[in-house]
């Protein structure tokens, strides 16, 4: 069984977000740049698959679509454990030209399975994996909270609203993977980082895509005016100006 | 220059955000100039349906199928009803469910995608929408170039509207529909206020202290007629349930009133609560930064001041 697992490079999360002066395009400068949480866990999980099942997982790939400049977060990931990095050459595009560059850059390979994070924490777009798994020609499943293998059937929980479903899945399946999915994220060890500058890492060209939708402009949000302070011996008073002032209740 | 909606049951039943979805879908429809459809796939009875009529529903297309929640076959027959409705905009609610089968729709459709849109487009043409970025540090104007789009609705951001009217119920051939993943078991919370559903939510943090001090906080949920939620360390902490945890990794909530109790105010945490309308703090520490996204604040013990929240709240409905 192969995985692919697909890394989307962010900025840091707690990173204060700049504009450009007419407020189309982010200021980067001085980001600090970092595996997507969620596909930091997706790798987490494979490798923890791999590891419990060494006759069952052979190899886990990571892949993400971006200019030399992210190559650092792929060799992160290959010192945590992935075994090979593929990088499509392309600039950032929308969901739509992202997800053809991956898909494109691995069609016809053999992976069993497609691990992807629920979004992205820049555009929380949410869409990458899905529109993989359909130009692809995949099953795929959504908020994936837990992974397991049994033998080369793929068991999977899924979050609905409301609730949970147990799920049987046969590969190829693109696997979504949300909260849940491994509890600690792992860590490139010394000996990781050492072994990672020799581990394969194929550079393929982008395909002529044409995205379907683009960022006009960006905004700060609107600030919140000043929070109204009570006294905690005047409860009646919160009560009171949630009816009447805030009328939520 | 039709819009098609997709709305989901929860064993057979709406809520509250299908009717945003419907009245939102009828004023695009009206923004375009064209009219609107719903797909809804499950079993739901004539009744239940006819009710989308009250919001603007038009025509509903039902698929009337056992089958569970299967991603690639429910967005074929979607992307398929959505080619014979001539629909040029697809809507759905931007929910795990919408998460799982818009993309999928969009490809199908040829279709730009822009997830978590806040409010009505602010033009039809060219179509641009507004959503949030950065797990909710920045918002941006995003423009759909395809001919086709296909859009997800923020919950509680729209609203719901009345467009009283007739409407048709259609059954939608569902013979040729199956799906290839198998659910073994499903565990469906009943009962309880779905919390992404909530217009009241009572959250508490590690301020809380420790499980065994949850009992006030869920006497006051009671009281509101809320659900309750957590910051994430509490739910690490197996404090309360993982489906309870609020924020960036955890669900995005928008209700109208979300009490942080206990809570710092982190912007992780904030990133899941900060689309709510009405944000009340009660924090020890004054200089806690969730005064800062908070409308109204009290500096204080929880011990102590969470029962007499209660009280009053209490005595407040007891009046009304
Ligand atoms: C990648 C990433 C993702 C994350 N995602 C999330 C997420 O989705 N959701 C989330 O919540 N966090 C998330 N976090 C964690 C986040 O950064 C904070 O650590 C977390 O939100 C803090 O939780 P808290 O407010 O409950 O606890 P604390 O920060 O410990 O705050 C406790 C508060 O309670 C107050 N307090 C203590 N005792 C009392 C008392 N008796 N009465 C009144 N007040 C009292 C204190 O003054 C303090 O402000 C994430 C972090 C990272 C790095
Ligand atoms: N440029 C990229 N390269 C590789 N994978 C990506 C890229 N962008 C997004 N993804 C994957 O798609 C998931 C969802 O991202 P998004 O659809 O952008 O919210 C991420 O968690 C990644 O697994």
């Amino acid at each position: 069984m192969n995985i692919l697992v697909c890394i989307s490079n962010v900025p840091d999360t707690t990173t204060r977000i700049k504009y450009s002066a007419d407020m189309k395009e982010v200021d980067y400068s001085g980001v600090q740049w970092i595996i997507n949480p969620w596909d930091e866990l997706a790798l987490t999980r494979a490798i923890e698959l791999k590891e419990a099942n060494p006759a069952l997982v052979q190899k886990i790939t990571v892949i993400t679509a971006g200019r030399a400049d992210v190559e650092a977060t792929l060799r992160k990931a290959l010192a945590c454990g992935a075994d090979d990095a593929i990088r499509v050459d392309a600039a950032s595009g929308d969901s739509l030209y992202t997800a053809s560059q991956l898909a494109n850059a691995v069609k016809g390979d053999a992976y069993d399975v497609i691990l992807c994070g629920i979004e992205s924490s820049d555009y929380n777009n949410s869409a990458v994996g899905g529109m993989m798994a359909e130009l692809l020609d995949y099953n795929s499943v959504s908020a994936v909270s837990s992974l397991n293998l049994d033998g080369n059937t793929i068991k999977v929980t899924r979050e609905i609203d409301g609730g949970k479903q147990n799920i049987e899945v046969a590969g190829p399946v693109v696997l979504i993977v949300q909260k849940g999915i491994a509890i600690n994220p792992r860590i490139p060890s010394m000996r990781g980082i050492m072994t990672a500058r020799t581990k394969p890492l194929k550079v393929v060209p982008a395909t002529d895509v044409i995205p379907a939708s683009r960022v006009v402009s960006y905004e700060a949000p609107p600030a919140k005016s000043a929070c109204k302070m009570i006294a905690p011996d005047h409860i009646e008073e919160l009560v009171n100006l949630l009816h009447n002032e805030a009328r939520v209740i | 220059m039709s819009v098609l909606v997709y709305i989901e049951n929860w064993n057979g039943k709406f809520k509250k955000s299908t009717y945003e979805l419907v009245s939102y879908g009828k004023r695009i429809a009206a923004g375009l100039g064209g009219e609107l459809s719903i797909i809804s796939i499950g079993n739901v009875d004539e009744t239940e349906l006819k009710k989308l009529g009250a919001y603007g529903a038009g025509k509903v297309l039902s698929a009337n199928t056992d089958m569970a929640l299967d991603d690639k076959a429910y967005a074929a027959l979607i992307a398929e009803v959505a080619n014979k409705s001539n629909a040029s905009v697809v809507v759905m609610a931007n929910n795990s469910t919408g998460k799982a089968l818009a993309p999928r729709v969009a490809v199908k459709l040829n279709a730009g995608l822009v997830s978590g849109v806040n409010g009505l487009p602010l033009s039809y043409q060219p179509f641009v929408v507004s959503k949030k970025a950065f797990s909710g540090k920045s918002l941006l104007q995003a423009e759909i170039t395809s001919g086709k789009k296909v859009i997800t609705l923020s919950q509680n951001t729209a609203g719901v509207e009345e467009f009283p009217g007739d409407v048709t119920v259609e059954p939608v051939d569902v013979s040729a529909v199956s799906g290839s993943v198998k659910v073994l078991s499903s565990d469906v919370q009943t009962g309880t206020i779905l919390l992404t559903e909530a217009e009241i939510v009572v959250s508490g943090g590690r301020g809380m202290r420790g499980p065994e001090n949850w009992k006030p906080l869920e006497e006051l949920a009671e009281v509101l007629g809320a659900a309750t939620a957590c910051s994430r360390p509490v739910s690490d902490e197996g404090w309360r349930p993982h489906h309870e945890h609020v924020g960036q990794t955890g669900k995005v909530i928008a209700p109208n009133l979300y009490f942080a109790l206990g809570i710092s105010g982190a912007i992780q945490h904030l990133a899941g609560v900060s689309s709510s309308k009405v944000i009340v703090a009660v924090n020890k520490d004054a200089e806690a930064p969730i005064f800062t996204a908070a409308d109204y604040g009290i500096v204080g013990d929880l011990q102590e001041i969470l029962p007499k929240m209660t009280e009053a709240f209490r005595k407040f409905k007891a009046n009304a």
